[in-house]
């Protein structure tokens, strides 16, 4: 297919060709480069922040004053950091099981609404049973909350599998019913009775609340988090599965030809990515919050996306993604202080993503000399 | 005689190692039909695609109706007046036929009611012209093969081609579609166009064209009028050997039947019978070549035996034990292995390095992984006696095999596929694309499995390859075995009639 995606340059000489005019170089598509450098994602930073400099510029600021401050917020003192890392942990479970899906290509966009379940679910298991001892409650709400989490990745999986059904349209439409769910949860049957009518299940006990370290919100979901991390790693190098998956991963065909189920993989890896997500979901009400309510995720399963893809899906780049993106966030509330609204950080995140993906497009070409 | 419209002389394509067109000569008149037959891989779609600016020729000269012309593009040959239907046709499957044909037309910004109007005239006005029956304001996935065809005619009608060239045009049509698309070709041959079509199909050739022109092997064998000339003498041209082959010397070593197929029926994607009551049998110590063009049926037997498609009716006996269904895990098991037609598509995961390709089949014996987890330092070790034992020429173990040479990566598979010691081998063109020395090499691994006592299922499209290396050959047309001969007797032109699915007397009587 070479020719059509050859640029202008060659398809600008007329018959018969005219010696001399010719333009020195070709764009040349070479559809076999599908892995970009280690650095597409540092460039893709720096260019973002260049572009964003623009705007904030724009609005009469000095870019090098509000990123310092973004940065300052996020990591230059003690609170600013551990907001970072709590903001980390959803971004990092979230974008560790959606990384398991898209190394065979299933496009999970739904780790929002996987979230969101799992949340509920371990919501459930306060309202339910609200007087277990505080081991038991957290054991129940991590299960619920995975168990519901994995449940609504296999509603994506299925009708995948058995249906032929874009998971990109389905994961993506059970984000706003797992919405609209939670909403009608606080609105109605969870809602405290002693919350003066606000939306919202009542406050979490001790026993329901993940412990924290010392005054700082931040709680031992990092610990679920590095652990999932760590157990990724080695399932995916050390393993039977992790193999199958990076043949799958590398060439479906040849790998249905190796007699690998791709179908039981689809629905395998589904059901771990809803589960991480859903974690995530239970770690945010049981560890931050304290209870059910809603905008219970600011976006962590849309950001989740980028932190995955920036990270190439590699588990150590993971992890450091996530604190960045951590970090963006807590620092797009530090601006609103000089008057920029938070939405900044927003603006980068969108920008990292586009030079990123933008990258792995122009990668594939290359520069020739004309022959 | 008149001036050829087209002329191409010298033509020399290499890709690679492998040369594709070599010195070819070609030429075509206006008005008139002319057939370019040959084998598949003879090379007639390389040079078609030289022609109409999809490659590029290395050494050579092209003419239009006299003028030297360079061709860098298809864009460059539609101003020449060339135009190509493909065999995999070029169409938005959501525009209407209408809005295909005038895609990429500059003339008018605005594109109103009247403007689409007087196209759909103007086009039905073009297309009844040429007998080309189509629904124009219809989108194309709602029209049938044989019409998304006479929509790409169109196309290069509508784009003022008097050259037209149709790569395979007949291969999916049925039987009353290709009589319509030949009426066609006369009528585009009366208003005086330049019509080209390349195919393997010796009894089209025979209704339809003028001249044909028989590739074989990159080269252009002969040019000869259709009215002096009749099938048997095409069927010589089109295998006739150039050198003395030298057999493969052999032991007769046939031992115990190992694959027994019965009356085996396969209903394709489509619907369509794709195997047709096969039957055949394969012993050990025993290689057993598969003629045939390809679409015959020979993907699907392949993917059969190899636990890739399920049947209709039917029965598999392998090594004394029926096959009770299709299952890869239990033809893997059981001591089948598979090169597939396409290595980097099916064989070979190009990303990955040799180790990971090396352990496709076997990664789930105790040998290689216990509790689920990989032995990484055993298959490393194990896969580099592999690399060196079947001289496969990789930078790193860890290089990713795409990187590779066309050679190596088939050696790679053989490796992979031989490790374990298979009863049987399905191997699909195992030598396509290579170069000679690669292909001399698979040879040999191939009748070394023989010696070992191994069953070879040789499916391939070179008859000399088959001729070379089997004991007994058979010839596959329409989904079922039409002949068989073994090596002692077989007779190149009577397998070539057979491969065309001619069964007349004269030529089975050998």
């Amino acid at each position: 297919m070479s020719p059509k995606n050859t640029s202008d340059a060659v398809l600008m000489n007329s018959v018969p060709a005219k010696p001399g005019k010719r333009f020195p170089m070709r764009l040349e598509y070479d559809a076999s480069r599908t892995r970009s450098p280690w650095w597409s994602p540092v460039l893709s930073i720096i260019l973002a922040l260049l572009l964003c400099a623009v705007f904030i510029a724009a609005n009469g600021m000095s870019p090098i004053t509000v990123y310092e401050k973004m940065f300052r917020g996020a990591f230059g003192t003690s609170y600013g950091f551990t907001e970072t890392m709590v903001k980390a942990i959803p971004l990092l479970l979230c974008g560790l099981g959606i990384a398991v899906a898209y190394r065979i290509s299933v496009w999970n966009i739904g780790a929002e609404g996987q979230l969101t379940v799992g949340a509920m679910a371990a919501t459930a298991v306060t309202i339910y049973f609200p007087d277990l001892s505080s081991f038991w409650s957290i054991t129940l709400m991590l299960v619920f909350g995975t168990a519901a989490g994995a449940l609504w990745g296999l509603m994506t999986a299925i009708p995948r599998t058995h249906f032929g059904v874009n998971e990109l349209i389905t994961s993506l439409m059970l984000n706003y019913i797992a919405l609209l769910a939670l909403d009608y949860v606080v609105f109605g049957p969870w809602k405290d009775p002693k919350g003066f009518n606000f939306p919202g299940s009542p406050m979490f006990t001790a026993a329901q609340s993940l412990p924290v370290l010392g005054t700082t919100r931040l709680h031992i979901g990092l610990i679920f988090g590095l652990v999932a991390v760590a157990i990724y790693y080695l399932m995916i190098k050390f393993t039977r599965w992790g193999y199958e998956l990076r043949l799958i991963g590398a060439n479906p065909t040849a790998a249905r030809y190796a007699g690998i189920h791709i179908k039981k993989h689809i629905i395998i890896v589904m059901l771990i990515s809803g589960g991480l997500a859903g974690i995530a979901g239970m770690a945010e009400v049981s560890g931050v919050t304290h209870k059910l309510m809603q905008g219970i995720s600011p976006g962590y399963g849309y950001t989740a996306i980028i932190v995955a893809w920036l990270a190439k899906l590699n588990p150590l780049g993971l992890i450091i993604t996530s604190i960045l993106f951590g970090g963006l966030i807590v620092g797009g509330y530090s601006v609103q202080t000089i008057g920029l609204p938070s939405s900044i950080s927003e603006m980068l995140q969108g920008a990292i993503l586009f030079f990123l993906i933008a990258g792995d497009m122009i990668h594939r070409f290359r520069i020739r000399r004309s022959a | 005689m008149q001036d050829p419209s087209v002329e191409m002389r010298g033509i020399v394509k290499k890709f690679g190692s492998v040369t594709a067109s070599d010195q070819v000569d070609f030429s075509a008149n206006a008005g008139e039909i002319h057939a370019l037959l040959g084998e598949n891989g003879a090379g007639k779609s390389t040079v078609m695609s030289m022609l109409s600016g999809v490659y590029r020729a290395d050494e050579g000269e092209i003419l239009v109706h006299g003028l030297p012309v360079k061709i860098r593009s298809p864009k460059d040959a539609a101003r020449l007046g060339v135009g190509m239907v493909f065999q995999n046709f070029r169409l938005v499957q959501s525009l209407t036929a209408a809005e295909n044909i005038v895609l990429g037309e500059k003339s008018s910004f605005w594109r109103g009611n009247k403007w689409i109007k007087n196209k759909h005239r103007e086009i039905e006005g073009l297309a009844e012209r040429f007998g080309l029956k189509f629904p124009v304001d219809r989108p194309i996935w709602q029209l049938s093969v044989g019409e998304q065809q006479r929509v790409e005619i169109v196309k290069t009608l509508y784009r003022g081609a008097d050259i037209i060239i149709l790569d395979e045009p007949t291969s999916v049509l049925t039987p009353g579609e290709v009589e319509q698309l030949f009426a066609t070709l006369q009528v585009m041959k009366q208003a005086g166009k330049t019509v080209i079509m390349t195919t393997h199909k010796m009894k089209e050739v025979m209704a339809s064209s003028d001249r044909i022109s028989v590739m074989r092997k990159g080269r252009m064998i002969a040019t000869l009028a259709t009215a002096e000339t009749d099938e048997l003498e095409l069927a010589r041209l089109m295998v006739r050997r150039e050198v003395e082959i030298t057999r493969q010397e052999r032991e007769a070593s046939v031992g115990e039947p190992l694959l027994v197929v019965n009356n085996l029926d396969v209903i394709a994607d489509h619907g369509r019978k794709v195997l047709d009551g096969l039957s055949l049998k394969v012993c050990e110590g025993e290689i057993v070549g598969v003629a045939g063009v390809a679409g015959n049926g020979q993907k699907e037997l392949a993917e059969v035996l190899t636990g890739l498609r399920t049947w209709k009716n039917g029965d598999i006996e392998f090594d004394g034990q029926p096959v009770k269904s299709a299952s890869v895990r239990g033809a893997i098991d059981s001591g089948i292995s598979h090169v597939p037609e396409n290595r980097m598509k099916s064989g070979l995961a190009g990303r990955l390095g040799s180790v990971d390709n090396l352990l496709f089949k076997s990664y789930r014996s105790d040998e290689h992984s216990k509790f689920g987890f990989l032995k990484a330092a055993k298959n490393r070790s194990w896969s580099q006696a592999l690399v060196e034992r079947f001289n496969v020429k990789t930078p790193e173990l860890d290089t990713p095999v795409q990187q590779l040479s066309g050679g190596n990566q088939q050696k790679l598979l053989f490796a992979r596929e031989v490790s374990h010691q298979p009863k049987l081998m399905v191997a699909v063109h195992p030598t396509q694309g290579l170069d000679v020395g690669a292909t001399a090499g698979v040879h040999d691994l191939l009748m070394e499995l023989r010696s070992t006592g191994s069953g070879v299922l040789l499916i391939s499209e070179d008859l000399d390859e088959l001729l070379q290396l089997s004991d007994r050959i058979l010839v596959m047309y329409n989904g079922s075995i039409i002949g068989e001969s073994d090596h002692e007797h077989a007779d190149r032109e009577h397998i070539g009639l057979l491969m065309a699915g001619i069964q007349n007397k004269e030529a089975s009587a050998i």
